[in-house]
């Protein structure tokens, strides 16, 4: 799932100064599940607000509405109705969500209520680790199951750096080596063959917006946007 | 046992420490209430095992959130106390009311 | 000759190579680089200029190495993968081949986290081993990695890293395999204090007929002091060094302590000098290049070989 983090109070505060009427807008998919974005954040942070803007004397009026999915135009629907009555939208979707919700209601200003983090795994309650970087060319494969992408503070393809250190990466002693895991790993299933020929240059493909429209779905309209 | 304790202590029961949700510490002090506190079980004898732990970082977590918004944080406490020890609720109760006392009305109320 | 370089010329002459490291200074002050180089200068084969070592901004690599072709030495020029992406690399690769410098070592760099910039975007783009390859291909293919062809290669000596000592131990050879066929002409060692594993490393590196491909420099750092020692002990990651070494130091006594280092590098490169496919010596002297011409003398490495 896509992990977010609750925006420094100040900053919002600081977004919402000259607005007297905001909806606050959770999302009810990835950032609910990590705690970040959904109804229960949303009412803890309009309560904040709704304190600190008495405290400065310059009282807000809070409207809070949570939809299953800001990145999706079937649920985004919902607030058709609601955002006309308010002067700006406070969004605690991933950055995906507020962009599409700020692009269906261009007249008016929408701020973001997170900081959208990455894509990871739920570890425990409250608990998140990042995994994927959306790479587009996954060697997972290759690496057993481990992604060197993500998981090693450098990025490389071709086994670990000179700073491994007993298992753990240079950056911190509480970072595991990816390249030492993989090599763990790829070891117990008899696989090191795969990590002793040289991976070639990445081709990269995340360094423009990508779409994707998966097989059978093409239409005029989506192949006239490529 | 007719034990002393401040009158102006509203008790809510709930079945454990762990039900206490950060809102609700949040919206007693929104709704104009000059502190809250949670009392749970001696931490080590949470009934649902953790319950207590996890209510105190609700609490630790709303003192925060207060201090930022501009309210001390010291409006809202978690005190810990075995089912057997109604002189210690109370002496905690009287505690929490001083410390009330100290540090005055909700600044709220004035806004 | 792949690439005419001195260092090339000494080890293919069969010369047991020396090379020394200068770390170029944090500020446009070309008298400093001067200064360091004048210590080393008829004491080695070959300098390595580190590149933002420790990723602290420094003078560019290939700047200081300019400086050091000005003043009559060679320049092994360090290039890291942290902070250009292919596109500068390969550049730079061109701008220094053209400007006379003719040995290149390839890193992946250490972690932005650890310099002046910690909060820098790193570029990692290609990785050590993808440098390497990137490298023979313009030098022995006149092409880029794009595979488009280049105007005149780059007569470039490449060079490497190898870390005997990290964890697990049964890989570090594989990785030097690795590196090796990647397109490494020459190695050069993570500073060695563990010789008992150093050994055993050299030992499957010359069993793989690894040191038939390519030239294996032993690395070597003089310990200044007690508390140098149990640094590189402790806080820098993938070194060995065993307590027996730091003890000898202490036991040395007060005021002691930077001779028995100098002594203890003298004795290591002497066994380098005698042991199973060790091509050479790379001196790392931080900060202490005026010590490299007793380090050297005291080796009986010198007078260095005119090729």
């Amino acid at each position: 799932m896509i992990v977010a983090k609750r925006k420094p109070f100040d900053e919002i505060k600081d977004f919402l100064k000259d607005y007297k009427k905001v909806l606050t807008a959770g999302c009810g998919t990835c950032v609910a599940v990590c705690l970040a974005g959904g109804e229960k954040e949303v009412a803890v942070l309009n309560a904040e607000l709704d304190m600190a803007r008495r405290l400065d004397d310059n009282p807000i009026e809070l409207g809070a509405i949570t939809i299953e999915r800001q990145c999706d135009r079937e649920y985004l629907e919902a607030l058709d109705s609601m955002v006309g009555d308010y002067d700006a939208v406070l969004s605690l979707a991933c950055g995906a969500g507020i962009q599409f919700l700020a692009e269906r209601y261009p007249e008016k200003p929408v701020f973001p209520g997170v900081d959208t983090t990455f894509i990871g795994v739920n570890q425990d309650v409250g608990w998140y680790e990042e995994r994927c970087r959306s790479c587009s060319s996954c060697v997972l494969g290759l690496t057993a199951g481990i992604c060197p992408v993500t998981m090693c503070a450098k990025g490389l393809y071709n086994g670990p750096c000179g700073g491994t250190n007993k298992g753990s990466c240079e950056i911190s002693k509480d970072q595991p080596c990816a390249w030492y895991m993989i090599y763990e790993r790829l070891s117990k299933q008899n696989r090191l063959d795969n990590i002793l020929k040289i991976t070639p240059v990445q081709d990269w493909q995340n360094q423009k917006p990508r779409t994707v429209i998966q097989p059978g779905y093409k239409t005029s309209e989506n192949s006239a946007e490529k | 046992m007719r034990l002393d304790y401040p009158s102006n202590i509203k008790i809510i029961r709930v079945p454990c420490t762990g039900k206490v949700d950060v809102m609700h510490l949040l919206r007693a002090i929104q709704k104009g209430a000059d502190g809250v506190y949670a009392v749970g079980c001696l931490e080590g004898a949470c009934h649902y095992n953790e319950g207590n732990l996890r209510a105190r970082e609700r609490v630790n977590h709303v003192r925060r959130l207060l201090e930022e918004i501009g309210i001390e944080g010291d409006r809202v406490r978690m005190y810990n106390l075995s089912s057997g020890e109604g002189p210690t609720f109370a002496a905690y109760a009287r505690e929490m009311a001083e410390n009330i006392k100290a540090l005055g009305p909700n600044p709220l109320k004035q806004h | 000759m792949k690439s005419e370089s001195n260092l090339e010329k000494v080890l293919s002459a069969g010369h047991f190579a020396f090379t020394g490291e200068l770390g170029p200074p944090r500020g446009a002050n070309a008298e400093e680089v001067r200064k360091k180089a004048a210590f080393l200068k008829g004491n080695v084969d070959a300098v390595n200029i580190t590149d933002n070592q420790t990723a602290v901004v420094r003078m560019s690599s290939w700047a200081a190495s300019l400086i050091l072709i000005q003043e009559g030495l060679e320049p092994n020029f360090q290039m890291v993968c942290r902070d250009r992406n292919r596109l500068a690399m390969q550049s730079d690769i061109l701008g220094a081949s053209t400007h006379g410098i003719k040995n290149m070592l390839c890193l992946s760099g250490d972690h932005q986290s650890f310099g002046d910039h910690p909060m820098a975007k790193s570029v990692f783009d290609i990785d050590s081993i993808q440098l390497i390859g990137m490298v023979k291909q313009m030098r022995d293919e006149g092409i880029f990695l794009s595979g488009n062809k280049l105007d005149e290669a780059p007569k470039m000596f490449i060079g490497a890293a190898a870390n005997p000592f990290a964890e697990p131990y049964e890989w570090r050879v594989l990785r030097l395999a690795k590196k090796i066929a990647a397109g490494a002409d020459f190695i050069q060692t993570q500073c060695i204090y563990n010789m008992d594993r150093f050994r055993e490393f050299m030992k499957r590196a010359v069993d793989m007929g690894l040191t038939e491909k390519c030239y294996i420099l032993a690395g070597v750092t003089p310990l200044k002091s007690v508390g140098m020692a149990k640094y590189m002990a402790g806080s820098v990651p993938g070194m060995d060094v065993p307590d027996e070494l730091i003890e000898r130091v202490k036991g040395a006594g007060k005021g002691k302590a930077a001779e028995e280092g100098i002594k203890i590098a003298v004795e290591q490169i002497q066994e380098f000098k005698e042991m199973e496919g060790v091509a050479g010596v790379h001196l790392m002297a931080i900060e202490w290049e005026h010590r490299v011409p007793e380090i050297a003398k005291m080796a009986g490495v010198l007078p260095r070989p005119v090729v």
